[in-house]
């Protein structure tokens, strides 16, 4: 036990020299911590943008909505069912009622090219057509400007995420799609969720419009509760009329956004660690400079009798500090520049923009503070090994 | 005078090696060398002949190529690196030619150094580091940072670190060579009297003539060896 303390007190005492003499070594140690602020800060920046993405796809997601497409159907975009289907779909056991039907909204999705705001280039949005019962099914979707769109008309009601994004869809003006024009007469909130970044009309008006007959994309169905869900699912799956695949909507969206996700999170995995490597070689230059001008310190040291092992652990004391300063930084810096920051991107599987915010959570900067540790202990490890190392005589003769 | 019979420091058959390349150095050959307790020895002979070397050896900061060295009945040849360590810091107070202090401490706080590594509580660090500060003559410059210290101030706060822990033995390699005459006869008087006074062993390494004349016996080191007259 007082053997331990005793050592305790040689590392507090040999890292707290080499705390003090750190100002003679100010511009490399802020060098190097500066190239670790930077990997933190690209870390966030880009796990912030998947985060974000994944927040805005998923967060509309609930698990009383089900969501139902033909069956081998990865998407949306590829399913197809008909009158007949969306008809025994609707009646099934586990939706959702209301005195005027169940709560079931066949729907199809086409895609539209609009202008961006920004780039005044065309880019992706999605058009979808909905019945009557789809808000209800929604249940958090709000008209915050103007009205939704009338049943049978040419008319369209906007997510905000795309009205933000794209010009052209602001109350009052018209867009046309194909032969024919649209008017915006409204903008909604979905809760930040996916529908933000759609344009909403009546399905009965886009079918002709899109030559899709009586043929539908999907059917999203309020569940009389999430427990319901099974009942349902097997009650659709049995039936042998329907070729069929149930999941709920909160599954199918964490489902869409995977691919990207990790598409976003594995460039910035990429680039920080390309940084990462850069970054280590500064660590290592300067400890290796910073032992190398101790040299005589560390040898007098071990000569009056300091061990090996409280050199090691102060010189790597040293590194750890000024990677997790630098980390700090950067986590910081990174956190007031990305979190909250608007942007859209492109959702691979149904080839849309997504609007979304970067988001800088506390597990993500935890992940990039690890890393600066690592690259902090590695800086320090050989330095220290070399310290360690050193041959006490010969060291001392160095003046 | 207070010297006993008893052996302290014994050397035997010591040879040191040191490999340049592919160049062998024989610094050392079948060296032997006792030192009874109580002696304060200076070692005298050319530069480049190994005093610095047979120093490290008694200390525990190097190993000899062969023999045997044995400080106080204990074979320090056979111990390994962390024993050594913790021997030092028990039996072995340094003395250098450069004063080795740490800079980015106070005269105090350097004396305090040795007392780290042993179970002292503060308070007594403290204490300790007063007397030994005192015996140097230097308990006014306490709070000085070395760099503000004259030479011979700098290698009296040196003889106080050495000092601080009452070591059996104290090793001074060259302690005046980077003094003027009067800081250096200041420091030999100083080490004198430790010798004197406190029984305390000393080797002290010099080329000085005038150095030599404190100790109570000089060994010159020749080819390897040592000879108790000086070469002709
Ligand atoms: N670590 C080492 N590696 C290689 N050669 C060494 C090493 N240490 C000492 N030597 C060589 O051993 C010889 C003796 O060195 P040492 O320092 O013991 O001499 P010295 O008598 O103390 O000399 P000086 O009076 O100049 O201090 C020299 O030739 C020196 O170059
Ligand atoms: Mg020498």
């Amino acid at each position: 036990m007082t053997q331990l303390i005793n050592w305790f007190s040689q590392v507090l005492a040999v890292s707290l020299f080499n705390f003090r003499s750190l100002p003679m070594r100010a511009g490399s140690s802020a060098a190097a911590a500066v190239g670790i602020a930077g990997v933190v800060a690209v870390l966030v920046g880009f796990l912030s943008i998947a985060e974000g993405f994944r927040k805005a796809v998923i967060s509309s997601g609930a698990d009383d909505i089900a969501l139902v497409l033909r069956s081998g159907a990865d998407s949306e975009m590829s399913s197809g069912l008909d009158r007949d289907d969306v008809r025994v779909i609707a009646d099934a056991p586990g939706v959702a009622r209301q005195l005027d039907g169940p709560l079931a909204s066949a729907e199809l999705f086409v895609i539209i090219d609009l202008p961006k705001r920004s780039t005044h280039t065309s880019a992706n949005v999605p058009l979808r057509g909905v019945e009557k019962a789809a808000i209800s099914v929604r249940g958090n979707l709000k008209v915050i400007q103007g009205r939704a769109f009338e049943p049978g008309k040419n008319e369209v009601m906007v997510g905000a995420g795309a009205a933000r994004a794209f010009s052209g869809l602001d109350l009052g003006r018209k867009i046309r799609v194909g032969q024919n024009d649209w008017d915006v007469v409204g903008i909604f909130t979905a809760g930040g969720g996916l529908a933000e970044s759609e344009i909403w009309t009546d399905a009965a008006v886009l079918q002709p419009a899109y030559n899709r007959g009586s043929s539908f994309q999907s059917v999203y169905a309020k569940l009389s509760s999430a427990g319901a869900f099974t009942a349902f699912k097997d009650s659709l799956t049995a039936d042998p009329r329907l070729k069929v695949k149930v999941l709920r909507q909160s599954e199918y969206l964490a489902e869409q956004s995977t691919s990207v996700t990790g598409f976003i999170r594995s460039i910035g995995v990429f680039i920080a660690a390309l940084m990462a490597l850069g970054a280590l070689f500064g660590a290592l230059n300067t400890m290796y400079s910073a032992v190398s001008a101790r040299t005589r310190e560390i040898a007098t040291l071990r000569a009056l009798g300091f061990g090996a092992g409280p050199v090691v652990v102060s010189v790597m004391f040293e590194s750890l500090g000024l990677a997790l300063m630098g980390g700090a930084f950067g986590a910081v810096g990174a956190y007031f520049a990305f979190n909250g920051f608007q942007a859209s991107t492109m959702n691979w599987q149904t080839f849309s923009q997504v609007a979304f915010a970067f988001t800088v959570t506390p597990s993500l900067l935890i992940n990039a503070i690890v890393w600066a540790a690592i690259i902090g202990l590695l800086g320090g490890l050989f330095p220290a090994m070399r310290a360690a190392r050193l041959p006490i005589a010969a060291a001392l003769r160095e003046t | 005078m207070s010297q006993s019979n008893e052996i302290l420091v014994r050397v035997r058959d010591a040879d040191k090696v040191f490999r340049r390349g592919s160049e062998e150095i024989h610094v050392l050959s079948g060296l032997n060398l006792e030192v009874p307790k109580g002696e304060f020895l200076a070692l005298m002979g050319p530069s480049g002949s190994g005093k610095s070397t047979l120093l490290n050896l008694i200390g525990g900061l190097d190993r000899a190529t062969r023999g045997t060295v044995e400080i106080g009945g204990e074979r320090i040849d056979s111990m390994s690196d962390r024993q050594l360590a913790g021997w030092r810091a028990r039996h072995i107070g340094l003395v250098f030619q450069f004063y080795n202090l740490l800079p980015v401490l106070t005269a105090e706080r350097n004396v305090e150094l040795p007392l780290l590594l042993t179970h002292l509580s503060k308070g007594e660090r403290r204490q300790h580091v007063e007397a030994a500060l005192k015996v140097v003559n230097l308990s006014h410059r306490a709070r000085h940072y070395p760099r503000t210290l004259s030479g011979g101030e700098q290698q009296r706060t040196g003889i106080a670190r050495a000092i601080v822990t009452d070591p059996t033995l104290l090793l001074c390699d060259e302690p005046t060579g980077d003094l003027d005459r009067k800081s250096g006869d200041e420091i030999l008087s100083l080490l004198q009297a430790l010798n004197r006074e406190q029984g305390k062993t000393i080797i002290m390494v010099t080329h000085d003539p005038h150095a030599s004349a404190r100790a109570t016996r000089t060994v010159h080191l020749d080819k390897g060896q040592l000879v108790t007259e000086p070469a002709p």
